[in-house]
Parts: structure tokens; C-alpha cells; sequence
């Protein structure tokens, strides 16, 4: 195997890293602090991915303009799901929550059916291919993985030095003590579910410069999310952002080396050996 | 200041307390005592709004807090350290002590709050930046208290503070109380140790089935008769 | 004869006459449906007897489609009756069952770690699938491979749909009679004390990984059993029928919405999807697509959010207070588990 050919591969998984990374943090977030898993959430991602391919093809919107939209998109969808979905079911056993959500992916997926037909659709985008040293990288990988990492920042930022932020974690950690700090959790919950959604909005303008958009993405894209956030420890920030790195590595050279498809199967094959070895995730405390 | 009258409460179909009342009045140290399972967490939980009564009404300063929400009773001057401290394990000394403050007239005071709590408790100033879930017992009760002191509260409720500490550790703790008793703060305070506890109150309750059974100034009462009953639920 | 005992009689009197009634063009069509309902509530009996445990899985695609292949696989490519098959088939379901059971039980994976897992494998099946397409048509898709008229009955496959109507009541009576041993021995009581408190239930001698595996093998096994019957009526298996995330979750919603804490709860519940899934397509069909999925959706998001105990579960609460139906054992399990 020419080792060029590896090392593109390897960069790829690592450029490919940062919006899984974004994805697995959102949902993170969002369990942390409800103990919900959006099982729908890659497919708000589709609704920004949509929502960025019109506005800039039919309404000739710049892309960074149709990106903020997005992510003030993806905030308000997160605030209507936890009002409209979550919220009336936060004290109803876990198996019905999931199935809320559950059936919140059939609706969005149908829905995107329904108005804009299986079709795939791609931004069409002349942006440079890269080379460096004998490696092809396309520019809006590199835009994308960088733009991750901002986001992936500004959302460290906002969780450590701020006053919400640090909110957040608390009542992530013990939710019955938050309020007795005084807290409303429904504000709580409103503001990570608004937080959560923005970051959809953002992994959604990053990925529609370089995925087509279609009502099924999810179906790529979801299960992989999950076993990240798994991997990484359900909640566990650091762990999701490492865990993202090691699946997309995978995904990347057995996709260079197999064939896309068993790429993702090793990948998640690896996720359930290593959920033996490590069940709270690879950086638990607790092994 | 406090006053419980024929509180009756419980979970799912199990009632804890039947026809509970009791009274704290301003700047008093109150103890509730009983064997295991008398009750004694619920009546705090129940004040501090994270349980509904079935019946029963809760009166602070005049106006019945009943029913209401965890985060409005707090913010109308009650403060609860719950049973097993409850600290954020994975947030610093210093957020920990932030958190306290979370309703705005607490952040609006927070620097001020903070020197005192700081004072009250001189090792939570040192240890600000270590991880809280690496605080030994008597460490993390001490950021229990002084948490639930950011709130700026008029009542505290101590729920089994010296639970899970050691022999020498439960001494400093009771002086620690008694130092922010001499603060001014009116304290609620539901106890297994039911010696050092009666030094401490001015008056007690004896709780044991979910019924109050006992109650009494605590210079007045026999000791060893209210420990008796406390501990042998006789 | 008791009043229960009596109507159970009589609709079982109407259930195997059915095929019998003149319903003129109809009838293909009518026993077409039944067919699926009695599969699929087959499968989400099947499923409900883990998840009424606690033991939620997001995955049983993956033992449908372990079925489904399997057998069909066989058949087509050595000629392996589907008997035989689907007995290797169900072997396989339950192999797979264990490996991933046994680890999970055993290190305590519990609650929203195990759905995901179980989310887990059930892609994983379909990805297998959809990436050797090679031998398993990918995508596309298999065709079960016709057989001779003389070979029906070895090959289960049989052109009158009134064979696979009563095979697949048969079934379903097995299904519902397997639950009701399940919900009558020692491992219910053992479960439930699970369910409500591993570490309090196994500090008394039980066995918590033995339950949760046996548990999860018969289930895993009737799945895959479901999955083969599927694949021989419809003769056509594909992943996303058959696989993935799609199928998991209408068999749990189905369980769910129907009440899966008693015996025609799954029953009850899938009757009710597949009949709303088949209005729906007959009404828009191909006029508007996506349009029967998407209030497909709707419904279950708002159903789940308005009888959170099930169709089932909850007419029998009300039966229970109007005096109409004596408390049995099964009735103590119908309130709502809080997580």
C-alpha cells in the first residue's frame, strides 16, 4: 500500500473527525443534562442541511450567511422538540421517550420525503483541492474540520466560563441538587436543548459542503453519532471528542482498504468489542 | 418563622409522614431526631419543595409554600444541604460555591457571600480549584454547607450532615454549625447523632414512623430517654 | 365456561373461519394483512418479553434479518429446506444473541447504554448485509428462489394464502403461549426483582446474568423465527425490511402502544399500526410519497405522548375499575414503570 495513500487516508479520518466530533458533542450535551437520547438528532441535522442548500441555491444567500441561519435554525428546533416532544414525557418511562424520538426520525424523514422527494442534492461549490505533498485534501474538508474545532471551542468556553455553562454541567452531574440552587430546570433544559440544536445547525452547514443532502442522511450518519457517544462514555464530553477520532480513523483507512460499507462495519464492530472491554467508555473512571 | 402543620406525605402509594407539624422560629437550631426510616429526610424534602405533600400546609414567614417548586422556595430564603452532601463532583471548590449563587439577588451579592462562606470555612478558600469529588468527607460536607450559604438564606436545612464522617471530623462539624449559628442563620437540623446534635439545638422533635412523637427544649430533655427513644424507637 | 374462556373460544371459532368467508376479490387483500398481523405481533410478542424486563433493544432488526437471510440464504443457494434452515437460522439468532448479551450482563451495561448497543447491532446486521452484496444482493434486495409445485412443502412455500394465514395464527397462539409460561414461571419473578433492583436481586442468589441471557435467547430465537416466516410468505427479503433501525422501532412501538406488560398487548398494538399503516398507504399511496409515512410518524409521536400505558394495558385498567374483569396476577404489572 503506497504509504501516501495511507497518510490521505489517515488525514481524512482526522478531517472527517471534527464534525463527528460536533455531533457526538451536541447529543452529549443534550443526554448529559436530560438523560434523553435524541434519537432523531442527525435528522435536525438534515433539516439544516436543507435549509443551507436552498438558501443559497435558490435564493443566492453567501454560504457563511446560510450557515448562521442554520445554526438560529437548529436552536429553535431544538427548543421546539424539548417543548413539543420531550418535555411532555420527562417523567414517562425511558422505553417511551426513546420512542418519541424514535418517531420523530420517521416524521422528519417521511416529511423531507413528502416536500423535497429522495433526490440527492449537493451544493455545487468550486472550492480548490489541496495538495501537499503528494496527499489530495479537499478545501472544504479542511474549511469544516476547522470550523468544527472553533465550534468545538466555543461550546468549552461556554460550558467552563460561564455562568449557564457551568449551570449546565452541574445539573448534568446531580440534577435534584441544581434545584435546589435555586434553578428552574425547565430554563435549563430549554437553554441545553437550544445549544444542542445550534450545534446541529453547525455540523449541518459543514456537511452539506461536502455530503449531498437527501432525507435518509441520517441513516449514515445517526448510528454512527451513537456509537461515538457511547464509546467515548455517554456524557462524557473529552471522551466523545476522542472517540470520534478513533471511529472515523477506522472508517477512513477501512474505507481506503475494504470498501466504504465495511469501513463503517469495523468501525462498529470495534465499538462493541470495546464496550466490553471499557462499559462506561473508554475514558470512564470506572473501567 | 417555620411552621409545618399536619403535613402528610409520601411516595407513590407508601405514605413517610402522617400529620406532621413542628416550628422554627427565627434564629432557633431546631433538630429533628429518630431512628432510620422515621421520616426525617422526607420532612426536609418536603419543606424544601423537591417532594409534594398529600396534605398538610407549609408556612415561612407567613406564606404557604406548599406544592410549590424547588427553585421558588429557594428563592424565598431556604436553603437545603441534602442527605449525602450532593456536591457537583466534577466541578471545582469554586464553581461549586457559584452554583450556590444561582438566583440573581445571590449573584448580585456574590463576591460579598463569597468572603464570608470563605471565612466561615477557610479550607474551601484553599482548595478552590480542586476537583470536589476529591474532597475528603468532613471537606465536602463543609462545601455542602457553605454552597447552601451562597443563597443567602434566612433558614437552613442540615439533612445528616455528620453522616459517613468520622468520629473527629463530626466534633470540628458541629463546631463549624455552631459557628454559623452564631452568624445569625436559623438552622433545621435532622440528625442520626442525636448526643452532639441535642448539644447543639435549642429545641428538638422526635420523629419515628413518620409521626412526631417527642418534643422539647433540648436542656430540658433527659438525654438519655430522648436517646432511647431515638435510637430504640420505644 | 367462564365469560372469558368463552369469548376467547369464540374468537377463535372467527379466526379460523375466516378464510371461509365470501369476501369476493377482497379476500386475497384481507388475508394478506392478517397474515402481517399475526407475524408481526408474533415479533413484537417476542420482543416484549425483554422489554417488559427492562431489557429495551433498539436491535431486533438484527435477529429478523439473521432470520430472513439465513433461511433464505440457504434455501437459494443450497437448497436447504427452510425447515432445516430456519433452524439454523434461529441457532444463529441466538449465537449472536449471547455474544453480545453475555458481555453486557456480565459488565452491566444497563439502561441507555444497552439501547445504544443494541442500536448497535442491529445496524451493524444491515451494513453486513448492504456491503456483501455479493451473495446477499445488497441493497436490492433477495428473491427467495421459486420451487417446483411438488417441492412446496419442503421449500415452505405455498401459493394459496390460506396456508400461510393459518400457519401464521398457529404461530402466533405459540407466541402467546410461550409469553404466558414465561409470565407464570419463576424467571418472571426473578426478572421483575431484577428489573426493579440488580443489585438488591442478585445479593439474594439470583442468578442476574443467567435470567437476562435466557431472557434474551428465547427472544432473540422467536425474532428470528418471525423473520423466517416473513421471508417465506413474502418471499423477498431486503435490509431495510428486514434490518436497521426502521423495522426496531415499529416493532417496540408497536409493543408499546398496545400495552407490553400483558399477553395480547403486542397483539392489540400491532393490529392497530399495521391497520393505520395500510390505511394510510391505500389512501395516499402514490399520490403524495412520504405523505402516509409522515402521519405514520405523527400518530406514533402523538400516541406515545397521550397512552403511555398502551391501548391494552389501559383498556384494561378502565375494565378493571368498571368491576367488569377480576384482578389476576397479570393485571399488578400494567402501571406505568418510572425509568
Amino acid at each position: 500500500m503506497d504509504p501516501i495513500f495511507l497518510a490521505e487516508a489517515a488525514l481524512n479520518g482526522v478531517l472527517l473527525a471534527g464534525v463527528l466530533a460536533l455531533l457526538a458533542l451536541g447529543l452529549n450535551l443534550i443526554f448529559g443534562v436530560l438523560d434523553i437520547i435524541w434519537i432523531a438528532y442527525v435528522d435536525l441535522v438534515t433539516v439544516g442541511m436543507y435549509a443551507v442548500y436552498f438558501l443559497v441555491t435558490d435564493y443566492g444567500w453567501p454560504l457563511w450567511a446560510a450557515g448562521l441561519a442554520a445554526v438560529g435554525l437548529g436552536g429553535l428546533l431544538g427548543i421546539a422538540v424539548h417543548l413539543l416532544i420531550i418535555s411532555p414525557l420527562l417523567t414517562s418511562p425511558p422505553v417511551n421517550q426513546l420512542l418519541a424520538t424514535g418517531g420523530l426520525l420517521f416524521f422528519l424523514q417521511s416529511f423531507m420525503t413528502l416536500l423535497w422527494t429522495t433526490d440527492h442534492r449537493s451544493l455545487r461549490l468550486s472550492l480548490p483541492i489541496i495538495q501537499a505533498g503528494g496527499m489530495f485534501v479537499p478545501f472544504t474538508r479542511l474549511l469544516s474540520f476547522g470550523v468544527a474545532v472553533l465550534a468545538v471551542l466555543g461550546l468549552y468556553l461556554f460550558l467552563t466560563r460561564t455562568y449557564m455553562g457551568t449551570a449546565i454541567r452541574a445539573v448534568s452531574q446531580d440534577r435534584e441538587a441544581m434545584r435546589l440552587m435555586g434553578a428552574d430546570p425547565q430554563r435549563v433544559y430549554l437553554i441545553t436543548s437550544a445549544v444542542g440544536g445550534a450545534m446541529a445547525g453547525v455540523a449541518a452547514a459543514l456537511l452539506i459542503i461536502q455530503y449531498p443532502v437527501h432525507p435518509y442522511f441520517g441513516a449514515a450518519f445517526g448510528p454512527l453519532t451513537f456509537m461515538i457517544c457511547v464509546l467515548g462514555g455517554l456524557g462524557n464530553m473529552v471522551g466523545a471528542f476522542v472517540a470520534s477520532f478513533i471511529l472515523s480513523e477506522i472508517i477512513s483507512f477501512g474505507g481506503v482498504l475494504l470498501s466504504t460499507e465495511m469501513g463503517y462495519v469495523l468501525a462498529f464492530v470495534l465499538f462493541i468489542a470495546l464496550m466490553f472491554a471499557r462499559p462506561g467508555g473508554i475514558l470512564a473512571r470506572r473501567a | 418563622m417555620l411552621e409545618l402543620r399536619g403535613l402528610t406525605a409520601g411516595y407513590g402509594q407508601f405514605t413517610a409522614l402522617w400529620d406532621v407539624g413542628l416550628r422554627v422560629a427565627a434564629g432557633e437550631t431546631v433538630a429533628i431526631v429518630g431512628p432510620n426510616g422515621a421520616g426525617k429526610t422526607t420532612v426536609m424534602r418536603v419543606i424544601s419543595g423537591v417532594l409534594r405533600p398529600h396534605a398538610g400546609d407549609l408556612i415561612f414567614d407567613g406564606e404557604s409554600l406548599a406544592g410549590r417548586p424547588a427553585h421558588e422556595i429557594v428563592a424565598r430564603g431556604i436553603a437545603h444541604v441534602p442527605e449525602g452532601r450532593r456536591i457537583f463532583p466534577d466541578l471545582t471548590v469554586a464553581e461549586n460555591l457559584r452554583m450556590g449563587a444561582f438566583l440573581p439577588p445571590a449573584r448580585r451579592a456574590f463576591a460579598q457571600s463569597l468572603e464570608r462562606v470563605q471565612a466561615l470555612f477557610p479550607i474551601l478558600a484553599e482548595r478552590r480549584r480542586q476537583r470536589a469529588g476529591s474532597l475528603s468527607g468532613g471537606e465536602q460536607q463543609m462545601l455542602a454547607i457553605g454552597r447552601a450559604l451562597m443563597s443567602r438564606p434566612r433558614l437552613i436545612l442540615l439533612d445528616e450532615p455528620s453522616l459517613g464522617l468520622a468520629p473527629v471530623m463530626v466534633l470540628r462539624l458541629f463546631d463549624l454549625i455552631r459557628r454559623v449559628r452564631r452568624e445569625g442563620y436559623t438552622i433545621l437540623i435532622v440528625e442520626q447523632n442525636v448526643r452532639q446534635v441535642l448539644r447543639l439545638a435549642d429545641r428538638a422533635y422526635l420523629l419515628e414512623a413518620g409521626r412526631l412523637k417527642m418534643e422539647g427544649r433540648s436542656d430540658e430533655l433527659s438525654e438519655q430517654e430522648f436517646v432511647r427513644k431515638a435510637y430504640l424507637g420505644l | 365456561m367462564t365469560r372469558p374462556r368463552a369469548l376467547a373460544a369464540l374468537l377463535m371459532v372467527l379466526i379460523a373461519a375466516l378464510p371461509l368467508v365470501p369476501m369476493g376479490g377482497m379476500r386475497q387483500y384481507a388475508l394478506h394483512v392478517l397474515v402481517q398481523i399475526f407475524i408481526w405481533s408474533f415479533i413484537a410478542g417476542a420482543w416484549s418479553l425483554m422489554g417488559r424486563f427492562r431489557l429495551v433493544s433498539l436491535g431486533h432488526g438484527a435477529f429478523l434479518g439473521i432470520g430472513a437471510y439465513t433461511s433464505t440464504l440457504l434455501w437459494n443457494v443450497f437448497g436447504l429446506t427452510p425447515w432445516a434452515g430456519g433452524l439454523a437460522a434461529v441457532a444463529g439468532a441466538v449465537a449472536v444473541a449471547a455474544v453480545v448479551g453475555y458481555p453486557c450482563y456480565r459488565l452491566r451495561v444497563v439502561g441507555h447504554y444497552f439501547v445504544l448497543v443494541t442500536l448497535a447491532v442491529g445496524e451493524v446486521v444491515r451494513l453486513l448485509i448492504i456491503a456483501e452484496r455479493g451473495w446477499t444482493g445488497g441493497s436490492l434486495g433477495l428473491t427467495l428462489r421459486p420451487a417446483p409445485a411438488q417441492a412446496s412443502l419442503l421449500a415452505a412455500q405455498f401459493a394459496d394464502k390460506r396456508i400461510f394465514y393459518y400457519a401464521s395464527v398457529l404461530v402466533w397462539l405459540g407466541g402467546l403461549a410461550i409469553w404466558r409460561r414465561v409470565d407464570r414461571s419463576m424467571a418472571r419473578s426473578a426478572m421483575e426483582a431484577i428489573g426493579e433492583d440488580e443489585t438488591a436481586a442478585a445479593s439474594v442468589g439470583i442468578d442476574v446474568t443467567r435470567f437476562k441471557l435466557g431472557i434474551t435467547a428465547l427472544s432473540a430465537a422467536l425474532t428470528a423465527g418471525g423473520g423466517v416466516l416473513y421471508a417465506q410468505y413474502i418471499t423477498y427479503v431486503s435490509p431495510e425490511t428486514l434490518s436497521g433501525i426502521g423495522v426496531s422501532l415499529r416493532i417496540v412501538f408497536a409493543a408499546v402502544l398496545g400495552g407490553m406488560y400483558s399477553l395480547l398487548g403486542p397483539t392489540v398494538g400491532t393490529a392497530l399500526t399495521i391497520a393505520l399503516s395500510e390505511y394510510l398507504r391505500v389512501t395516499f399511496g402514490i399520490r403524495l410519497i412520504g405523505m402516509a409515512e409522515t402521519i405514520y410518524g405523527l400518530a406514533l409521536i402523538l400516541l406515545i405522548i397521550f397512552l403511555p400505558v398502551g391501548l391494552y394495558g389501559g383498556l384494561e385498567q378502565v375494565m378493571r375499575r368498571a368491576g367488569a374483569v377480576r384482578p389476576g396476577r397479570r393485571m399488578t404489572f400494567l402501571q406505568t414503570r418510572k425509568g
